[in-house]
C-alpha cells in the first residue's frame, strides 16, 4: 500500500508539470489548429537559462536564500521565453498560415533543431546540474514519503492553471482568446487583433513552458539540452488524453499521465514477471496516446473530433 | 500523371538517348569518384543510394497517400535487425542475403500494418505524433530486450553482421581484379543501386497504376473517395506496407553493409532527415524525392568537410564544432526552405499549380 501510495505522488508531481506543459500545446491548437512541435524546446531554454542565471549569481557572491534565486532566475527566464515563443510563432508559424499543414510541422521541427544545437553551442551536450540550494527535506504522508519542493511544485502549478482558467474566463485577453478559436475571421470582425492574440497564446504558453522547465530542473536535479523532446511529447500526450484543445482537459489530462506512468512503472516489473522492468517507463505515454486516438479521440474532456487535426 | 506528359513530350529518339547517358552515368560514376575522391565518398554515395529507398518507400506515404509519418525509421529498423539476428554470429545464424532481406521487408511491412491499423482514423499531426510515438516504442524496445532474454543485445547493438555474399564473391572484402584492387564500396555500390533501380520503378508502377489513383483520391479528399467505392481502410493499409516494404529492404542493406547496428542509427532525427528529404526534395514526385536524398545525404558531408579547414582558414581556430554547425545549418535550411520555396526544390507540375493558387488566393 505504501508503494502504491508513493507511485501516486511521484505521479502527481510528475503529473502537474505535464499539465502546465499541456497547457502551452492545448493553447495554441485551441487557437490555430496546428501543433507547436518546439514547444519542449522552450522547456529545455526555461530550464537552461534559470540554471544559469541562478549559478552565475551564485559565482558573483550573491548570497541569497535558495528560493529566491531560483524566483530571480524565473524572472530572466519567463520574458526570455517568452520572446522565444514569439519568435518561434513569428518565423515558423506566421508566414504559412495558409500553406498546407505540413509546411509549419516542417519549419517548427528544423527551430527545434536548431535550438537544441543552439543550446549545444551555449551550455554543452552534457547534463547540466542544477545548484543544490533548495531543500531536500521529506515530509511523511500515511507511509509514504514527498519532498518539500516536490509539495511547492504541486501547490504552484495548481495556483497558476487556476489563474490561467479566470484569466481565460474573465479578462479581455482571455474573451478574445476565446473568440479567436471559436472563429478567427468573425473575431477580427469583432475588432479582435487575431495576430496579437495568437502572439499572446505562444507567449502564454512559453512561459507556463519555462516554469515547467524550472520545475523539471529541480525535480531531476539536472538539465540537457535534449530534454524537451521526451518531456513535450508526454505533455502533447496529457493534451491529447485530456482533449485538445481544452485547458481544464489538459489539466485533467497532465495529472492523469503523471500517474498512470508512475504506477506503471512501479508495477510493471510484477505484472509481468519480471520480463519487462521500469526502464519502458517512457512506452506508457505513447501507449496511452494510442490507446487514447483510437478509442476516444476527443480526449476525456474534449468536445471536438480529431477530425480536425 | 505529371511525368508521364513530360515524358510523353520528348520523342523516342531522346528517351532512348537520356536513358543510355543516365545508365553510362551511373555505371562509371564508382570509378569517377572512388578514384578522384576516394573510397569514403564513395561509401556516402552508397549511403545516398540507400536513403533514395529509404526516401522512396516514405514518399509513397506521406507523397502518394498524404499520411503524415514521423516514425518510418522504426521500419527501417526493423529491417536492419531482422536481417542482422539471422546473419551474425548473436544468435548464430547464418541466412543468405537473399532470405534475410525479403524476410526484413515482409516483417517491415507486418510492422507497417500493425501501425496503421490503429490509426486509421488518425490525419495530419495527430497521425505524425502517433508514428513518432511509435518509432520511439520500437527504439525503447531494441534498447531494452536485452534482459532477461537477451534479444537484440541492447543499447550495444549486433555485430560482425554477415556482408552479402553472391556464390564465392563476399561483398565485405575487396575484389582483384587484373592487378586492381576495388574496394568493398564498388561491390554494394552496384548492388545497392540494381536494387534502387527496383524500387524506383516499384514506386513508379504504383503511382500510375490504380492504387496510385486511388492514393491521390484519398489524400484529396477522403470522404469522396470512398463515396466513390474505394476501400479507404485497405488503400492506407497498402500504403503503410508498401512504405514499410521499401523502409525494410533499406534496413538490411544498412545492416550488411555496415556490419554493426545499434538502436542509436534508428532515432527520430533521421526519421525528420527522410521526411525533409521527401519535402525539400518536392513531395510525392519521384525525380524530386530522389534528388532530395541525394542532396541532403551528400550536403551534411560536404559541409562536415567544409566547416572545419573555413573557420581554421578565416578565424585560425574552431569556432564551433563541425558537427554542431553541420545541424545548426540542416535546421535553418528547413526552416529557410520551407519558407521559401515549401513546394521543395524539383516538384511535381500539379503541386507546383497548387501552391501558385495558393500563393494568389
Amino acid at each position: 500500500m505504501d508503494i502504491f501510495l508513493q507511485q501516486i505522488l511521484n505521479g502527481l508531481v510528475l503529473g502537474s508539470i505535464y499539465a502546465l506543459i499541456a497547457l502551452g500545446y492545448t493553447m495554441v491548437y485551441g487557437i490555430m489548429g496546428l501543433i507547436n512541435f518546439a514547444h519542449g524546446e522552450v522547456v529545455m531554454m526555461g530550464a537552461m537559462v534559470t540554471i544559469t542565471v541562478v549559478t552565475s549569481l551564485m559565482g558573483a557572491g550573491v548570497n541569497l536564500p535558495g528560493p529566491i534565486l531560483v524566483l530571480i532566475g524565473l524572472v530572466i527566464a519567463i520574458p526570455a521565453c517568452a520572446l522565444l515563443g514569439y519568435t518561434i510563432e513569428r518565423v515558423a508559424y506566421r508566414p504559412l498560415r495558409n500553406a498546407p499543414r505540413l509546411a509549419p510541422l516542417i519549419t517548427a521541427i528544423g527551430l527545434s533543431i536548431v535550438l537544441q544545437q543552439v543550446a549545444i553551442l551555449i551550455w554543452g551536450r552534457n547534463y547540466i546540474p542544477f545548484p543544490s540550494i533548495l531543500s531536500h527535506d521529506t515530509v511523511e504522508i500515511f507511509g509514504a514519503s514527498i519532498t518539500v519542493l516536490q509539495v511547492m511544485i504541486i501547490v504552484l502549478c495548481l495556483v497558476i492553471m487556476a489563474g490561467l482558467l479566470i484569466m481565460v474566463e474573465k479578462t479581455k485577453l482571455g474573451r478574445a482568446m476565446r473568440a479567436t478559436s471559436q472563429n478567427p475571421g468573425v473575431a477580427s470582425l469583432m475588432g479582435v487583433n487575431v495576430n496579437t492574440i495568437i502572439s499572446s497564446t505562444f507567449m502564454l504558453g512559453s512561459a507556463l513552458g519555462a516554469i515547467a522547465g524550472v520545475m523539471v530542473a529541480t525535480n531531476y536535479d539536472q538539465a540537457h539540452y535534449y530534454m524537451g523532446f521526451l518531456i513535450g511529447l508526454k505533455a502533447f500526450t496529457a493534451a491529447v488524453l485530456g482533449g485538445i484543445g481544452n485547458l481544464g482537459g489538459a489539466v485533467a489530462g497532465g495529472i492523469l499521465l503523471g500517474i498512470i506512468e508512475s504506477l506503471g512503472a512501479g508495477y510493471i516489473g510484477t505484472l509481468t514477471g519480471g520480463f519487462l522492468g521500469s526502464h519502458y517507463q517512457d512506452i506508457f505515454a505513447f501507449m496511452v496516446l494510442i490507446l487514447v486516438l483510437i478509442f476516444r479521440p476527443s480526449g476525456l474532456l474534449g468536445e471536438k473530433m480529431a477530425d480536425r487535426a | 500523371m505529371t511525368m508521364a506528359l513530360e515524358m510523353n513530350k520528348l520523342d523516342t529518339n531522346k528517351k532512348v538517348g537520356l536513358f543510355l547517358v543516365s545508365a553510362i552515368v551511373l555505371a562509371v560514376l564508382p570509378f569517377v569518384v572512388g578514384g578522384l575522391l576516394g573510397n569514403s565518398w564513395l561509401r556516402i554515395i552508397d549511403f545516398a543510394l540507400l536513403y533514395v529507398m529509404l526516401a522512396l518507400g516514405l514518399n509513397i506515404v506521406v507523397g502518394f497517400a498524404g499520411l503524415l509519418d514521423l516514425g518510418f525509421i522504426a521500419f527501417y529498423a526493423v529491417g536492419a535487425y531482422t536481417f542482422a539476428l539471422l546473419g551474425s554470429p548473436h544468435f548464430g545464424i547464418h541466412l543468405p542475403f537473399y532470405i534475410t532481406i525479403p524476410l526484413g521487408a515482409l516483417v517491415a511491412a507486418f510492422f507497417g500494418i500493425l501501425l496503421g491499423t490503429p490509426v486509421l482514423r488518425l490525419k495530419g499531426d495527430y497521425l505524425a505524433i502517433v508514428t513518432l510515438g511509435f518509432g520511439e516504442i520500437v527504439r525503447i524496445f531494441m534498447n531494452n530486450l536485452n534482459a532477461p532474454i537477451n534479444i537484440t543485445n541492447g543499447p550495444q547493438g549486433i555485430n560482425l553482421i554477415d556482408p552479402v555474399k553472391v556464390g564465392g564473391l563476399s561483398f565485405g572484402k575487396s575484389l582483384e581484379i587484373a592487378g586492381h584492387s576495388f574496394n568493398s564500396v564498388y561491390l554494394y555500390y552496384y548492388f545497392f543501386l540494381a536494387l534502387t533501380v527496383l524500387v524506383v520503378i516499384m514506386a513508379w508502377r504504383l503511382q500510375h497504376s490504380r492504387i496510385g489513383r486511388a492514393w491521390v483520391a484519398m489524400r484529396e479528399d477522403s470522404i469522396a473517395a470512398a463515396a466513390m467505392g474505394l476501400n479507404i481502410r485497405n488503400i492506407k493499409l497498402l500504403a503503410f506496407s508498401l512504405g514499410a516494404l521499401s523502409g525494410g529492404v533499406a534496413g538490411g542493406l544498412f545492416a550488411s553493409f555496415q556490419g554493426f547496428i545499434s538502436p542509436e542509427s534508428f532515432g527520430l532525427l533521421e526519421s525528420v532527415m527522410i521526411l525533409a528529404m521527401i519535402v525539400l526534395g518536392g513531395m510525392g514526385h519521384i525525380p524530386g524525392v530522389i534528388l532530395g536524398a541525394v542532396v541532403l545525404t551528400v550536403a551534411p558531408e560536404v559541409l562536415r568537410d567544409v566547416i572545419g579547414p573555413l573557420q581554421m582558414h578565416t578565424f585560425g581556430r574552431m569556432l564551433i564544432d563541425p558537427e554542431n554547425a553541420r545541424m545548426l545549418i540542416f535546421g535553418l535550411a528547413l526552416v529557410v526552405m520551407m519558407l521559401l520555396r515549401p513546394e521543395g526544390m524539383w516538384p511535381s507540375k500539379r503541386r507546383k499549380a497548387e501552391f501558385d493558387d495558393a500563393k494568389k488566393g
